[in-house]
């Protein structure tokens, strides 16, 4: 089974931040159960890393593996359109994803 | 962007010449907006602004690229000799690549911020302990995020946190027109305070660049359009007009020869050194060989003397020379001469100005010719040879440099497209001198009258003018004879006697006063 890597680089406990990991979240535990792992990097406390992926905008979100690389930039409040862009299997059929 | 008033500091940007025109340089601790159309020398003038800091004022710099990748811009700055990669070695340069090539943008999906970008500026800025700042350029962001509101109060944001590290920046972005609308994408709104729009016209087939700075907060500026070139050798440099404060130094009271003890008399004994004469005349009338004997009077006083030529190469002024009994390869052997003969069209007005500049500065000499300025009336307009007239005095009169111009006769193109350059910088000219023909008798005479020596007596009477192998004499005053102040002479009883001589020798002119 194909284990999925994201790193999720937010700035500061904001709002849109906290909505951007419980999108993620949400969307990950519903489609890929616990075959994922997530790192979570602050840009405002770890400002080398962002220089080292070259993130401009916050939240954005890096499938790590499997490769290639996909990136998604904004809160991800549109589960669908998230995970087709992630690449991630399709949802079940009891999902609480939602579309705005 | 950030209230507050009273007066705000500059921060010289050693950028050549801006900060004259800018009265100090540019607001401290704020962002001043950069704005121009593609090839306007925006990217050069972000890169200049962090290159002259760490040269002049050992101040490090921080360069945020959206547009460009690093190494484009390391190496169009090392072909004007600034040293990027050495700098970034040195603690004292640093990027933030925000480029679109090495940013893999994915989709983008809800809400979001720059937060990031302005937690990198901020570490990077840190880092290296960075004073100035350049963005450069913010309308690719426009294009490769939605929504140009959220995108202008992002970048808003962005600046503010600028502001916030204390350090000056230079933010620039993109017009579409030269004239209009300060930038696209409304992002004046956020910059109202400092912003400098960067020209890049064509005009009668020339490119004439300008610099204009629209506001700058908490202090005055220099207004209106200012000339600059990008030099390849200096960069951005702006062709320091009217603005050079005028001489404020001793007063020179020595006076030095023309090399014509007769016009020397006329004069009042010789022209002040710091004097700028401005010698009019028709072709052939003699003024190649006034100015030849200018600098032959310099060189035998052990002064060093420049020579520009615009009008003959060097061979021709060589042979003229030898046929009046000058050596002009002799006098620059002997290290006080140097002749520069070059063609006007081979470069720009103010690539001229720059050249001159640089001899004057390099060499230091005590006289200078330019033979003719009306040369340069071919590749410039009216208002910009006039600038060039005012910038090349504030380069010499502080030097104490006798400078001798000559020009064709103001009249020459009064009848086609407004005044020539000799009617335009009369009243800049300490002494004037007009050479001019006078038909007498069925016989061509020259004439020479002194029309103004400022600050000193000299004679008013036009004089006649005989032209030999050993040279120019000034003989009696002429008596019978009108016009020669309207710029050709005209015995009382003929009319039209000057025609002739006029089409004998017609100037190499094209008017480009339109």
């Amino acid at each position: 089974m194909t284990t999925y890597s994201f790193r999720l680089f937010i700035a500061g406990q904001t709002v849109r931040s906290q909505e951007a990991v419980a999108n993620l979240r949400l969307l990950c535990d519903s489609r890929l159960r616990h075959r994922y792992d997530l790192q979570i990097v602050d840009a405002v406390e770890r400002p080398e890393l962002a220089e080292e992926e070259r993130i401009l905008a916050t939240p954005t979100v890096i499938r790590l593996s499997p490769s290639p690389q996909r990136r998604v930039i904004g809160d991800l409040s549109d589960h669908p359109r998230t995970a087709l862009a992630l690449g991630l299997p399709n949802a079940s059929p009891h999902s609480e994803e939602v579309r705005p | 962007m950030t209230s507050g008033n009273g007066p705000v500091s500059r921060v010289a940007t050693a950028i050549n010449g801006f900060d004259q025109v800018a009265l100090g340089g540019l607001p401290a601790g704020r962002c001043t907006l950069v704005t121009g159309t593609a090839g306007s020398g925006k990217t050069l003038f972000a890169t200049e602004f962090l290159a002259r800091g760490i040269q002049v004022h050992d101040e490090p710099g921080v360069f945020v690229t959206f547009e460009e990748p690093p190494a484009d811009i390391r190496s169009n700055a090392l072909s004007l000799g600034l040293t990027i990669a050495e700098w970034e070695r040195d603690g004292k340069w640093a990027f933030v690549d925000a480029s679109a090539t090495s940013t893999e943008e994915g989709a983008i999906i809800g809400a979001y911020d720059f937060h990031a970008l302005a937690a990198r500026i901020g570490h990077a800025v840190h880092t290296i302990g960075a004073k100035r700042v350049s963005m450069d350029s913010l309308g690719t962001v426009f294009l490769r995020f939605p929504g140009q509101a959220t995108v202008r109060q992002e970048l808003l944001r962005v600046a503010e946190s600028l502001e916030s590290l204390g350090v000056t920046s230079v933010i620039t972005t993109e017009r579409e027109t030269e004239y209009g609308s300060i930038s696209r994408f409304g992002v004046e709104e956020f910059a109202l305070n400092n912003v400098i729009v960067l020209r890049n016209n064509l005009i009668q087939e020339r490119r004439r660049r300008t610099l204009e700075i629209v506001k700058l907060r908490g202090g005055p500026h220099r207004t209106g359009e200012w000339l600059f070139t990008i030099d390849p050798r200096d960069g951005i440099v702006i062709v320091p007009l009217a603005f050079l404060a005028p001489h404020e130094g001793a007063v020179v009271r020595d006076r030095v020869s023309t090399g014509l003890p007769d016009l020397d008399e006329m004069c009042g004994g010789g022209v002040y050194r710091d004097a700028m004469i401005l010698l009019t005349g028709p072709t052939g009338v003699g003024k190649t060989l006034t100015a030849l004997r200018f600098v032959a009077a310099g060189v035998e006083a052990g002064e060093r003397c420049l020579l520009y030529t615009f009008d003959e190469t060097r061979q021709q002024l060589n042979r003229n020379a030898s046929g009046w009994g000058m050596d002009l390869s002799a006098m620059e052997a002997t290290g006080l001469l140097q002749v520069v003969s070059e063609y006007p069209e081979t470069s720009s007005l103010e690539d001229h100005f720059i050249l001159v500049r640089r001899v004057v500065e390099e060499f230091r000499p005590a006289r200078l010719v330019i033979d003719t300025l009306s040369a340069l009336e071919r590749i410039a307009t009216p208002r910009a040879l006039l600038d060039f007239f005012v910038a090349l005095g504030a380069v010499l009169r502080p030097r104490a440099i006798t400078a001798l111009l000559t020009s064709l006769p103001a009249d020459r193109t009064a009848s086609s497209a407004g005044l020539g350059i000799a009617a335009r910088i009369d009243s800049l000219t300490d002494v004037s001198v007009l050479l001019r023909y006078v038909e007498m008798a069925g016989r061509a005479h020259r004439a020479i009258a002194v029309l103004q020596t400022r600050g000193s007596a000299h004679d008013h009477r036009i004089r006649e003018v005989l032209l030999d192998s050993a040279g120019l004499h000034i003989g009696d005053p002429l008596h019978g004879v009108s016009s020669v102040l309207a710029g050709y002479g005209e015995p009382v009883f003929t009319a039209d006697p000057y025609g002739a001589a006029d089409r004998r020798a017609p100037a190499p002119r094209v008017d480009l006063d339109g």
